[in-house]
């Protein structure tokens, strides 16, 4: 906000998408999708299922190949590059389907996370103590999440709501600037959520986030503004007030969305 | 930590074997130990499953064989030399193969493997269907006459050993976690910033290699290298020995080994009962243990250490 000589505008975004289109097979899943995420904001991806959400965030990271568009990420563009090189510029996922390391210890989930910046993750002939001193990190983000306790089980063990919030810590591990989340509060019951929605607030400071969520009360208490997406196109934009007066999005959602 | 004694006692064990069991047999058990070990690397650790493992292990006993005959160099190098081919051969297929997964990287690798065999078949230093025959047991370190069966044991023994604590420290290693991650989940490996295909490659090469030092291993021991070591059949056979001793155990290996060359040593008398008992493990393998025998060792003994506290 306080960057007086950037180029107008081009400063304001984390990320951009610009005609950010997928293609599978004939059957285009992502339609020349424009979006424009601010600095600092929590800006929510929301629409019906099958509308095309997870589709744009593989795409946005590199998961998958666009069939046409440019993705800018704080103005450069990474449309060329794969998913580990973007994730280390610092744009990074977590995934609607829980992504654990259910093999590893809770420690050791977030660990793997922190190795990526170390430089030793190659080595084969070190023990396991040339990695030891991530170990005081790791027990930090896991404070942050609630997790401190838990750090020396099998991340198996954990509850279906922790596996959530271990993710997000491992996904902080990276100190992403931008945070791509697709759907952290999916299939969690009530009693999960709310903490969870604290946890992004807290874990949004000084970054940008970009979150898919089908839980309308999650995006109208965290998010500053909504892109709605309908049949691989976006159908509006806006604050939660004019997006849910918006008669387009109203027709859409009672389309069929399964709110619970 | 309670695995040491037991380990310090298995050496025990290993170093006095020589007296009651044909130390031919033991040396066979110990090659196996070390090919079985390398494999569980990539199918326990990397989640790699390579139908044509002996490709390196055969491939590597013709190398050995070959380098021994020509050179006379020190016996110790030439194990090292068939190690060292076969982490190149296993280079050269990772390159191909390491960027699918499931069934076509098992494919790619068995089609990989039959080629080998084949082009091992005709080439002409490795005796065709004769095999790489009278290959010398040259002096240790060019000094220690090991050329009797009794005293090349322990040479084998310590490339077993040094191989194993290798192992061990592969697996407990800032890689090994990382490549423990991938074969759990390998698009969050790569979400997080990491190049999975590279830390499979390692993997496919150290794998590749140890099964070579292996291979090199047996070769000296019976002094021949033949096609069997290269064929679909031994391929087989590693797998069945890392599944029926416990995938993704430092242990279970060993003991499939173990099991598998002791069961085929006694039946060989029995002719064909050999293939069919194997086929019959397998099955028990398949249908009641599920994570072999080490593997449901340690489910057991967590189960009681467990229930007490319920
Ligand atoms: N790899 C793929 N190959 C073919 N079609 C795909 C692929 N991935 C997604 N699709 C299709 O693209 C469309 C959009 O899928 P996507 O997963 O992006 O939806 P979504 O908005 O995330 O839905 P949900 O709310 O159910 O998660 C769907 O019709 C889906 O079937
Ligand atoms: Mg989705």
């Amino acid at each position: 906000m306080g960057t007086t000589n950037a180029p107008a505008g081009a400063g304001d975004f984390a990320l951009e998408a610009r005609g950010l289109t997928k293609v599978f097979g004939g059957f285009a899943a992502v339609k020349d999708v424009n979006l424009a995420v601010r600095r600092g904001a929590i800006h929510a991806l929301i629409g019906p299922n099958g509308a095309g959400k997870t589709t744009c965030f593989n795409l946005l990271t590199k998961t998958l190949q666009p069939t046409a568009g440019t993705i800018l990420f704080e103005g450069e563009d990474i449309s060329a590059l794969r998913t580990a090189d973007v994730a280390r510029r610092g744009l990074v996922r977590s995934f609607q389907i829980s992504a654990t390391f259910p093999h590893l210890t809770v420690l050791e989930n977030v660990r793997v996370a922190l190795q990526s910046d170390y430089g030793r993750a190659y080595q084969f002939w070190r023990s396991l103590k040339a990695v030891e001193p991530l170990n005081k990190r790791a027990m930090q983000l896991l404070e942050e999440v609630g997790l401190a306790g838990s750090a020396h089980l099998t991340a198996t063990e954990l509850s279906y709501g922790k596996k959530r919030a271990m993710e997000i810590a491992t996904t902080l591990a990276l100190e992403p600037r931008v945070m791509l989340l697709d759907e952290p509060t999916a299939g969690m019951g009530h009693e999960d959520v709310e903490p969870i929605t604290d946890l992004i607030r807290r874990a949004a400071q000084g970054r940008t986030v970009v979150i898919v969520e089908h839980n309308l009360s999650v995006v109208s208490s965290l998010c500053d503004r909504i892109t709605v997406l309908q049949h691989g196109e976006v159908l509006t934009e806006g604050t939660y007030a004019e997006v849910s007066t918006n008669p387009d999005v109203v027709t859409a959602y009672m389309g069929g969305v399964d709110e619970s | 930590m309670t695995r040491w004694p037991m380990l310090l006692a298995l050496l025990a064990v290993a170093l006095v074997a020589p007296t009651v069991v044909y130390p031919v047999l033991l040396m066979t058990v110990l090659s196996f130990i070390v090919f079985a070990c390398s494999f569980n690397l990539l199918l326990g650790y990397a989640g790699l499953l390579c139908f044509g493992h002996a490709m390196f292990f055969g491939g590597a006993a013709y190398v050995t064989g070959w380098f021994l005959k020509t050179t006379g160099a020190s016996i110790e190098i030439g194990i090292l030399v068939g190690g060292l081919s076969a982490a190149a051969l296993g280079l050269l297929v990772g390159l191909v193969a390491v960027k699918r997964s499931g069934i076509q990287f098992a494919m790619i690798t068995f089609a990989i493997s039959q080629f080998v065999y084949f082009v091992l078949l005709q080439a002409p230093f490795t005796g065709g269907e004769d095999g790489l025959q009278r290959i010398p047991r040259t002096a240790l370190l060019g000094v220690v006459d090991v050329s009797k069966s009794g005293s090349l044991y322990y040479v084998v023994l310590g490339f077993t050993v040094l191989a194993v604590l290798f192992f061990y420290r592969v697996v407990h290693s800032p890689f090994g976690e990382i490549l423990k991650a991938i074969r759990d989940n390998e698009a969050r490996v790569e979400s997080l910033g990491f190049r999975p295909e590279r830390f499979k490659l390692i993997a496919f090469v150290i794998s590749a290699g140890m099964a070579g030092v292996a291979g090199g291993l047996k070769a000296v021991a019976f002094q021949i290298a033949t096609l069997t070591d290269v064929s679909w059949t031994v391929s087989g056979e590693v797998i069945l020995m890392t599944l029926l001793g416990g995938l993704g155990t430092l242990a279970g290996p060993m003991v499939g080994a173990v099991i598998i060359i002791g069961l085929n040593d006694f039946l060989s008398q029995f002719g064909e009962w050999s293939l069919i008992s194997q086929g019959v493990i397998m099955l028990v393998v398949i249908i009641f243990l599920r994570r072999g025998v080490v593997g449901e060792i340690d489910a057991f003994l967590r189960r009681k250490k467990v229930a007490p506290a319920r």
